[in-house]
């Protein structure tokens, strides 16, 4: 009779136990493991570029002796030869250039557009923003060579100004698209308060939806710096003279020469060419996130 | 008194100069807003895809005006074996890459929607590969996958002991395509799990637990209420990674230029060989447009196969 009674009485007692240690380690594997896994392969080509970046040739060149995940005499050799032996300031300077010229570029016209789009509201302002967005999906591969013809005709041929130009094709119907969307969060009962007491609708656009329009300029912003310091097709083809070529494509042409790659220089120029935007990122990183989900949602 | 000082400025305020009062003519102003964004796409976007059509059919070559020759160049391009092997490898790649990307994506999408310490933090890491350039990633890959000093071949020989031979990454042509394709990935799964979490993240708690209280199976509640919740947004992410994994130019140019024995040119890459480096523009620029039917196709099956219904947030273009 007692045991019949404490038997349920165990039986209901341990299975919580065990399943708190289950759960805990059915955690472990299923989640921290695999999360694991993929930020380890998500982040090993970093690490592998930043550690060959400051290895000196012997051991870059010797896993038999040198443990290769590791540095043991870390030198500076690499990054000083790309700053002094070849025109790598010139190079992060002209993309610079280019991507501030070509984000203020569209910035400036995808404000305009979606404030005219969104705000204005003329008839077809509907279609006139699926037109631009739909150009987001015209991919540069397909517009490379006809642009090519039109950069030389424009006699832009090898003119960071052609990049500057070019660049907002892409960047244009994004951030209209993104600014479209945070206009559309803006109360509309502000514009008309403002319109009631008479001011034009510039001022409006400057006194009242610019201002609280800003965390959507600082995403385009970032955005457009981004994809413009990454862009690569259109620099590789409008582009010849070494001196004004961008990071990208000058690392990839300009440093990779003959048969035995400088790996450690080559690592350097990448690590270096990637540290500007991942810095950018890490101060921005909320932008980032919400205006790549936002451009999906909208 | 006060009343007419009043007045007498409203009246300066009410007639201000032509330029203002032109500036908030609306028609005016709808164009000048407009005026910048469509003359950027006009004369940058549309202009060259029309002459890029154009070019198609023509001789054109770099220095020389070329002439009208119809359907010479796609012709020829049916009779090269070098574009029917971009097209099959372009497919190829698309094909494989979008698979892993998604089912890789999805599955970091999951883990992420769990609550554990860091989350932001690991979001922001994981998003790395897609914000650094990306053929500077690719020049860390190239390194990776080194014929004599490779990691992973160094990983699988030295120290697990798995192989006695190094790997041959990119030294023959079907090594040389999935190193690629894996880079491809590799790339491509940060985007992908960010953009299907904001996704997720959309889907409202009450019908996970309703379908807890009818007793539904962890397998069941992803087949019935998250996969279905997430078909529109996987439809539109979907669209965008195929458009841009066919027509994708840097990873192949920046690893094997198209290299060993032409195995691994897309159809990106052949249209820079043959239009920008070998000065054949018309040429280049048919192999150019023959992506576009591939890329509407594509697009077609993807957004209509997957977006039966309208989806939620994209509907309310009021």
């Amino acid at each position: 009779m007692t045991d019949t009674v404490a038997q349920p009485a165990a039986v209901a007692t341990t299975p919580p136990d065990t399943m708190a240690w289950d759960s805990g380690l059915r955690r472990l594997m299923m989640i921290y493991l695999p999360l694991s896994c993929f930020v380890l392969i998500l982040l090993f080509p970093f690490y592998w570029m930043a550690i060959t970046s400051f290895k000196p040739n012997a051991e870059l060149m010797n896993y038999k002796e040198h443990n290769p995940f590791w540095i043991t005499s870390p030198t500076l050799a690499h990054i000083k030869h790309l700053l002094f032996d070849t025109a790598y300031p010139r190079w992060l300077w002209t993309t610079m250039l280019v991507a501030i010229g070509s984000t203020t570029l569209s910035l400036i016209a995808s404000t305009l557009a979606a404030y005219a789009i969104e705000r204005l509201r003329f008839r077809g302002s509907p279609y006139v923003g699926l037109g631009i967005y739909m150009a987001y999906l015209v991919p540069p591969s397909i517009l490379f060579i006809p642009l090519a013809t039109v950069v030389v005709q424009f006699g832009l041929f090898d003119s960071p100004l052609a990049l500057i130009l070019v660049y907002p094709t892409f960047l244009v119907p994004f951030c209209t698209w993104l600014l479209i969307g945070y206009f559309k969060s803006i109360p509309y009962e502000l514009e008309e308060c403002a319109l009631v007491d008479g001011a034009t609708r510039l001022q409006i656009l400057r006194r009242i939806t610019l201002p609280l329009a800003v965390p959507g300029l600082i995403s385009a912003g970032i955005f457009s710096f981004t994809l413009s310091w990454n862009e690569f097709i259109y620099a590789l083809a409008f582009i010849q003279s070494g001196a004004n070529k961008t990071v990208p494509v000058a690392i990839l042409t300009e440093l990779v020469t003959g048969d035995v790659y400088q790996w450690g220089a080559l690592m350097a120029g990448s690590l270096l060419g990637s540290l500007p935007v991942a810095i950018f990122y890490s101060l921005f990183v909320d932008y980032y996130v919400s205006s790549l989900t936002g451009a999906v949602k909208e | 008194m006060s009343v007419t000082t009043l007045s007498s400025a409203v009246l300066v305020q009410r007639q201000p100069n032509w330029l203002v009062r032109l500036f908030d003519y609306k028609p005016f102003l709808v164009v000048m807003c407009l005026a910048p964004a469509i003359g950027l796409l006009a004369v940058f976007l549309t202009y060259p895809l029309g002459l890029g059509l154009w070019l198609a059919f023509t001789d054109t070559t770099i220095g020389r005006k070329g002439e009208f020759v119809g359907l010479e160049n796609f012709q020829y391009l049916l009779t090269d074996s070098l574009w029917w092997n971009a097209v099959f490898y372009s497919v190829v790649y698309t094909g494989i890459a979008t698979f892993g990307k998604f089912a890789l994506g999805f599955w970091l999408a999951l883990l992420l929607n769990n609550h554990f310490p860091f989350k932001s933090l690991l979001r922001a890491i994981i998003l790395l590969p897609w914000i650094v350039p990306t053929v500077l990633s690719a020049l860390a890959f190239w390194w990776i996958y080194d014929p004599q000093f490779s990691i992973i071949s160094y990983l699988l020989v030295d120290v697990l002991h798995w192989r006695t031979t190094d790997i041959d990454f990119l030294g023959s042509p079907w090594p040389a395509r999935f190193s690629l394709i894996a880079a491809n990935i590799w790339r491509g799964i940060p985007f992908v799990a960010i953009s299907l979490l904001a996704g997720l993240q959309t889907i409202s708690p009450s019908l996970y637990e309703a379908a807890m209280l009818d007793g539904a199976s962890a397998w069941q509640r992803f087949r019935y209420i998250t996969f279905p919740m997430m078909m529109p947004i996987l439809a539109i992410v979907m669209t965008f990674s195929i458009i841009f994994t066919f027509t994708d130019f840097q990873l192949v140019y920046a690893i094997t230029r198209g290299g060993p024995g032409n195995s691994t040119h897309l159809l990106a890459t052949l249209a820079f060989q043959r239009g920008i480096a070998g000065g054949e523009l018309g040429e280049g620029a048919a192999i150019a447009v023959s992506m576009i039917p591939f890329l509407v196709f594509a697009t077609l099956f993807s957004y209509f196969g997957l977006a039966r219904r309208k989806w939620q947030q994209g509907e309310s273009n009021d």
